[in-house]
């Protein structure tokens, strides 16, 4: 049945450092929905380890069947996550101006977050076969550019700019990975040169003030720049050992915006202080190059390319939302992996550990 | 073989898999640094700022855009509210304070506690509000003893405020505070709870141009709560102001001649579609909906059975009557039923199968023409127009003059009247049209409904040569700077379906109506002025509902509604008016002087309005 070798083989390390960063995760939840008393439910924590429970269901039934069938499988599955981007766009709940979600009796999923896995697997299949030392013309890159606009157009169309963000940049990633051929990189970026201000020169005036708005929160000192500042305050805040558990200011009165989710690093790094917030950087870190190394360690192009895509989305998601709450990027709608609550995003993010623990795990199968 | 060269391999994957890993460790490392900076580096500050919690947010809501008639009139400001604030942090304790601040503003304590426990903002930082518009003299109060009330502050609000009580109230609408249905419906992003939306007429439907846009700022406050510094400031935008196409004059006029009567007075400019004038009685004073009302006040105004709530120049249908006439001329003589000269013959009834059907004058009109028909209101004549036309030539024709669908005014609710034909009444009732229903329908009785302002819309195309108009009701937009938004156009919707000729009788029999002696509004007739107009008595029928009617009640309940159309000058028209006045008998004794004193107070002839006064407006 189970050939003895998967247990052999099995990848105890990366299941081990995934278990560290969920527990470090509950625990700063439980400090932002249990310390304030007027924001988000305690319930919300529950609900999470429920999510966290189904997630591990997702990552052990993603690690049993061999890998090497996604590549067959991952038109269909690519599909119908677009068919239900596109469902969700016409029929989805409408929340807080936004269609994002699907309801499925008590529970909401938010099919955006498994195309980042349907764009993952069907840009390692086309590559897998494409790929040359030369690098990609450009056109062999129009078909990956295709599959990748879909949807982040049907993304951003919900609207929801930062998931939207990380589909094209975890396709950037796979792109340049397996190499851009010299002279077609350098047409990209002529052309790029040249549209941005040609567009820029056609926009009117509110979406300029839009768009320098959201470069700059410092802009919109009652919205985006308020939150900002108090996102500063509360990771500053903490110091070298932090306020100690349950004990941050900032989450507990409120002054921090979506604690629970875009934000939950803030507290984290409150509580805890530069000592924890370095621990939590540092597993990520470690997670990263760990899954690099699976990269590196197999034996065939597919399952790399599935292992570089699945850590360049957690790698993206990280710094972004990281660099996001210390007031270095743009604020985005990106949550943190492991960390934020969601259940589309638990899921997900399961499903992609287990990924990488089927192809550690099959590395010996390859031919 | 060279393919086979080229193909990727797993040592080029590796390579390329270790500069990642650099890229990687680089993004980290800045990371690490930015972390360093705030925790450590900047951590004493940020640790210090946190403690005193002392960046709040302030909001600044816009003022709302003005609302003036054409000539400058302001009909709609805003006057500053004095909102009372508490903010629980800084007023410990605080049921000492609240118990001080009910005894300064004569508030029970348990009104203000309650609204402090049904709050849900989410922090103690944040201002709760105890109560709206406090007044000044509860404001003096609290000014003074500011001393003694900590963390309770009071913010200055612009409210709206309907400067003329009960005029126009359902042209210009009312604001109310935006409730959870519309918060949710996506139409409104960017507002708040307690924010005001308007609700009704032109609050409602311009909104987006009077609404503005919230600013606000960042303070630093300190332990008491109070602002030592502003750390930046979006200063709110106010909305843009609007300028009506109503003359407040005539508006004024035609709410007082409607004054203890249920109808409808509409005027406007037959050259341009500009509304002058749109009254319905009873009204209601819009500031009860701001200021908010008892539950007492509510119910009275909806159970009041003049309907005052109802704007009926638009949603009022009534059987058209008399004024009817104008069309079956028209139909007649397009058609070649009849020409100008044709003779009828009413010996003040007309036979038609079995039954014998009445004109409103006993001993009949003799021999009439089509200018003596329409003046003198001949209705035998018209029925055999009617009857030799057919039910749906008719209605071919007020379909065409704009009856039977709305005018399209830019208010909501509009109702769209009623034209039949034989194919509608056979969906409508599965019964077939009978002949006799065509002589009731050629003297605007019957099926036919209209509402006073397609009325005014037909009369004035007649006046005008025969183009429809849009009604307007909006002249021009203006930003709070003074530079034109928008300046609206006039707008043709059809044309009439009548030739010039034909055009000319017409309204030789309207002259005929108001300046002939014999004329049904000779009572209209005035020196200097030269008034053409039809008049008309709508038959009510009795409704079952009405049986429970006192004798008196059901007597008034039962008298005929009054018409009268009418446009003036003649020869070179300005101002259209239409009159309804609900139960009120006869069109000539009811309506007619009600257009006549609204045309009067146009032209300025009115011993009470101030031309000069006016013209200055104007300017």
């Amino acid at each position: 049945m189970i050939d003895r070798r998967f247990i052999k083989h099995f990848d105890w390390g990366l299941f081990g450092l995934t278990f560290l960063i969920v527990f470090l995760g509950l625990l700063t939840l439980y400090s932002a929905v249990t310390s304030s008393t007027a924001g988000p439910q305690e319930i919300l924590y529950f609900k999470q380890l429920a999510w966290y429970c189904i997630g591990l269901a997702a990552m052990i039934f993603s690690l049993f069947f061999n890998y090497k069938l996604l590549d067959r499988w991952a038109p269909v599955i690519y599909v119908m996550c677009m068919l239900l981007l596109l469902y969700v766009l016409l029929f989805g709940k409408y929340v807080a101006g936004a269609r994002r979600w699907i309801m499925l009796g008590p529970v909401s999923i938010q099919p955006s977050e498994l195309a980042k896995i349907a764009v993952i697997i069907i840009l390692a299949r086309y590559y897998s076969k494409h790929a040359n030392i030369g690098g990609l013309n450009l056109r062999e890159l129009f078909i990956p550019f295709v599959l990748a606009i879909i949807p982040f157009i049907l993304i951003v169309k919900q609207p929801d700019l930062g998931t939207g963000m990380i589909v094209l940049l975890i396709a950037g990633s796979m792109t340049i990975f397996v190499k851009i051929e010299r002279r077609s990189l350098l047409c990209i970026i002529t052309s790029c040169t040249i549209v941005v201000p040609l567009v820029w020169f056609f926009l009117k005036g509110y979406q300029k003030q839009r768009i320098l708005t959201f470069l700059n929160p410092e802009l919109d000192p009652l919205g985006a720049g308020y939150h900002v500042i108090q996102s500063k305050i509360a990771i500053g805040s903490g110091m070298i050992s932090g306020k100690g558990f349950l004990k941050g200011t900032q989450n507990a009165l409120a002054f921090l915006p979506e604690q629970h989710t875009d934000f939950i690093f803030s507290v984290l790094a409150e509580e805890w202080g530069f000592v924890g917030a370095f621990l939590l950087l540092c597993l990520f870190l470690i997670f990263i190059i760990w899954g690099l190394n699976i990269a590196y360690r197999c034996r065939e192009p597919f399952g790399t390319i599935i292992a570089v895509g699945v850590t360049a989305m957690i790698f993206w998601q990280v710094s972004i939302n990281i660099a996001m709450t210390m007031g270095l990027m743009p604020i985005v709608g990106v949550t943190l992996p492991f960390i934020s609550y969601g259940g589309s995003s638990v899921i997900t993010t399961m499903i992609c550990v287990g990924l990488l623990l089927n192809i550690s795990m099959r590395r010996f199968l390859a031919e | 073989m060279t393919k086979y060269l080229k193909t990727a391999d797993q040592d080029w994957y590796k390579q390329r898999l270790v500069r990642i890993a650099f890229c990687v460790a680089g993004t980290f490392c800045l990371i690490f640094i930015r972390l360093f900076y705030l925790q450590v580096i900047n951590g004493e500050e940020l640790r210090r700022l946190s403690e005193n919690n002392c960046i709040r947010l302030q909001s600044t809501d816009p003022s709302r855009g003005m609302i003036f008639d054409r000539n400058g009139i302001l009909l709609v400001d805003n006057r500053p509210a004095f909102d009372l604030h508490i903010v629980l942090k800084d007023a410990k304790p605080v049921e000492q304070t609240v118990k001080k601040l009910s005894k300064y503003i004569n508030v029970p304590e348990s009104e203000l506690m309650s609204k402090i426990k049904n709050d849900k903002t989410v922090s103690s930082y944040k201002p709760i509000l105890l109560k709206k518009d406090i007044g000044r003299d509860a404001l003096a109060a609290i000014e003074v003893r500011k001393f003694d009330l900590p963390g309770v502050s009071v913010d200055v609000k612009p409210r709206r405020h309907y400067i003329e009580r009960q005029t126009a109230s359902h042209l210009i609408g009312y604001l109310s505070e935006i409730n959870a249905g519309e918060l949710n419906s996506g139409e409104y992003p960017g507002y708040t709870v307690g924010d005001y939306i308007g609700k009704y007429g032109v609050e409602k439907i311009f909104e987006s141009f009077l609404q503005g846009k919230r600013g606000g700022r960042q303070v630093e406050v300190n332990v008491m709560g109070q602002v030592v510094r502003i750390l930046k400031t979006v200063d709110p935008q106010p909305g843009r102001n609007l300028y009506l196409t109503i003359d407040m004059h005539v508006q004024k006029k035609a709410e007082a001649l409607l004054k203890g009567v249920a109808g409808a007075v509409a005027a406007m400019d037959p050259q341009t579609g500009q509304i002058l004038a749109l009254a319905s009685s009873p009204s209601f004073d819009q500031n009860v909906f701001v200021d908010g009302m008892s539950h007492e006040q509510w119910d009275a105004m909806v159970s009041n059975p003049l309907r005052p709530l109802e704007n009926k120049v638009i949603q009022g249908e009534y059987p058209p009557a008399s004024t009817f006439k104008i069309i079956t001329a028209i139909a007649g003589l397009e058609e070649g039923v009849i020409d100008k000269n044709t003779i009828i013959h009413c010996p003040g009834y007309y036979r038609y199968g079995n039954r014998t059907y009445r004109c409103w004058k006993h001993g009949g009109h003799g021999d009439v023409s089509v200018v003596k028909a329409l003046a003198e209101s001949c209705d035998v004549f018209f029925y055999q127009v009617g009857q030799k036309l057919g039910i749906d030539r008719l209605s071919m024709y007020a379909i065409a003059s704009g009856l039977g669908s709305p005018t399209g005014i830019d208010l909501d609710h509009e109702a769209s009247g009623l034209i039949p034909t034989k194919e509608w009444k056979k969906r409508r009732t599965g019964v077939a049209w009978q002949g006799g229903e065509t002589l009731s329908a050629a003297i605007g009785q019957g099926f036919d409904l209209a509402t006073p302002l397609q009325m005014l819309v037909f009369t004035s195309a007649v006046a005008n040569g025969g183009k429809i108009y849009k009604p307007l009701i909006l002249k021009s937009v203006y930003s709070s700077e003074g530079s034109v938004i928008l300046e609206s156009k006039k707008q043709l919707a059809g044309k009439l379906p009548v030739s010039k000729q034909t055009l000319q009788i017409i309204k030789e029999g309207l002259w005929d109506v108001v300046n002939n002696k014999k004329g049904t509004a000779w009572i209209a007739h005035i020196e200097g002025i030269d008034i053409s107009g039809k008049t008309g008595t709508a038959q009510v029928v009795g409704r079952s509902k009405d049986r429970g009617l006192s004798e008196e009640a059901l007597s008034h309940r039962l008298k005929s509604h009054a018409w009268f159309v009418a446009y003036a000058p003649s020869a070179d028209p300005k101002i259209a008016v239409s009159v309804m006045v609900e139960h009120g008998s006869h069109g000539s004794s009811a309506a007619a002087p009600i257009a006549r004193e609204v045309i009067k107070t146009y032209f300025g002839q009115d011993e009470n309005s101030k031309p000069d006064e006016l013209k200055v407006a104007g300017n």
